[in-house]
């Protein structure tokens, strides 16, 4: 039975939520997930309602994803992104909020570079912040997607075994990913080289493997991590290629395993690199679910927060 | 806390066999008509109504569905408690039908004002009436009045009307709650 509101006024990551939040995030997503498929997608929810949409590091589908719920609930949307605005004249993050502020806005949607970056602004701001990936910390609402993806494809979260393959060490989605999911009651296994498994990763519970074949015979579902090159400031494996031969899920490794299991990725897909297109058309693959999903999420998220004003 | 009953269980079946034949004046056989019950308490009447329709009509088919209106409040932000949303289930197309919204108290007409809001995000109907089991007259905040009333009654704003229905393990009753002076 989940909660009849949020024990949170921010959504910082999925450390600060417990497993009531997120069950109602979920039956609020679902609800949302019907408005979006009708032939006016529109609600009037939070019709007097400002976001501000603050983005300090480039993003596509998480910037769009969340424009389109707060559209879709008729929230007042302004946009920033730091690369054509002060911020590269020096201006710093909490007078860039404040001058965002005093035009009166009720919420901001943040993603940043540094870790921390959200829980710092919580601490100096009145309005309400939700976390849009901040460094390699966290980022809630995509774990949230996610987790809601398998529930919607397998009935039930709890009890179902995930591993998350590829670039752990420098990834806030397999952190919230893992912090969700354990929540739910799923087991979680991560696999990957042992430069991009950080050192002391059991500590949270999770199994690690290095063998991907082996990963991919124990668990039921598989999310496949983008690598991100432009987070890594040295070299954690010799070649592209080599990481495409030993992590890469191709069609002929999914045919070979002994059950269906389903695949995932958070995008953007580096198609050849971390699965081969074939695996990402096919149809053991939900990443366009994800990406639908990932706007009943938001509009559930920012819905859910904005009733605790 | 005082309760008077309003309608009990043949008294309410005869209100909506009445509401029945008043509808069937109007709306001939359903052919381009629709009854869209209001989550979460008027689906229950929309329920029964259907059932007499279609007993009265010998089985002929008719188009039933249900509406939630949690997102198109208007008291949203406002109230200390969130209203957890009900589903929508309306599998038809209501472009150019004509719509019976059904719910079972019709109080401050807030809901309803909702519930149209709601509906145009499924098309523009060609005609909207209003059917309620219980009209709670003189309280009315927006100038919304029903088409079909089962009974009308005269209440304070501290008073409560509380429908139950059979169908949820209940008896079928209306009452009329108030706190003893």
């Amino acid at each position: 039975m989940a909660a009849d509101k949020l024990s949170t006024r921010h959504l910082l990551g999925i450390k600060d939520i417990n497993r009531n939040d997120i069950e109602l995030i979920f039956e609020t997503a679902d609800n949302f997930k019907e408005v979006i498929n009708r032939p006016i997608k529109r609600v009037p929810s939070l019709r007097d309602v400002t976001i501000a949409n603050i983005f300090f590091e480039n993003s596509t589908r998480t910037k769009l994803s969340f424009e389109l719920a707060e559209k879709r609930l008729s929230a007042d949307v302004v946009n920033f992104a730091a690369s054509s605005s002060s911020v590269s004249k020096g201006e710093t993050l909490i007078d860039t909020v404040n001058n965002i502020l005093s035009m009166k806005v009720d919420m901001v949607v943040m993603r940043h570079p540094y870790a921390g970056a959200g829980q710092f602004l919580s601490k100096h701001i009145k309005a309400q912040i939700v976390n849009a990936g901040d460094g390699a910390h966290e980022h809630p609402t995509q774990a949230l997607l996610d987790a809601f993806s398998i529930r919607q494809k397998l009935g039930d979260v709890t009890g179902k075994k995930v591993v998350i393959v590829g670039d752990i060490l420098h990834s806030r989605v397999a952190i919230s990913n893992i912090l969700c999911l354990q929540r739910l009651g799923a087991e979680v296994m991560v696999c990957g080289p042992t430069t991009l498994i950080p050192k002391h990763i059991h500590q949270l519970g999770v199994k690690v493997e290095h063998n991907l074949i082996k990963a991919l015979n124990w668990c039921d579902v598989a999310n496949m991590l983008r690598i991100q090159l432009e987070r890594q400031d040295i070299k954690y494996f010799p070649s592209l290629r080599e990481y495409a031969m030993m992590y890469g899920l191709n069609k002929q490794i999914l045919d070979n395993l002994d059950k269906e299991i389903i695949v995932m990725h958070p995008g953007p897909i580096n198609r050849g690199v971390e699965i081969t297109s074939d695996v990402a058309d096919s149809k053991q693959s939900i990443i366009l679910e994800q990406v639908e999903n990932g706007v009943a999420i938001r509009m559930a998220v920012l819905y859910l927060l904005a009733s605790q004003g | 806390m005082q309760k008077k009953t309003l309608l009990d269980g043949p008294k309410i079946q005869i209100t909506i066999k009445r509401l029945c034949h008043q509808l069937i004046e109007n709306h001939d056989d359903f052919a381009n008509t629709v009854l869209i019950g209001i989550q979460p308490r008027g689906i229950f009447l929309a329920d029964r109504i259907h059932q007499e329709l279609q007993i009265i009509l010998k089985n002929k088919k008719i188009l039933k569905g249900n509406l939630d209106i949690t997102f198109f409040r208007d008291d949203f932000r406002r109230k200390d408690g969130l209203v957890s949303a009900s589903s929508n289930s309306i599998d038809f197309i209501i472009e150019g039908k004509k719509v019976i919204l059904i719910d079972d108290v019709l109080w401050t007409g807030r809901t309803i004002r909702a519930a149209l809001d709601a509906l145009l995000a499924y098309g523009r109907p060609e005609k909207v009436e209003l059917l309620v089991l219980i009209d709670r007259r003189f309280s009315r905040h927006l100038p919304i009045e029903p088409d079909y009333i089962g009974h009308q009654v005269d209440s304070l704003d501290s008073q409560q009307v509380k429908v139950t229905w059979a169908s949820e393990g209940a008896e079928d009753k209306v009452i009329l709650l108030s706190e003893k002076l």
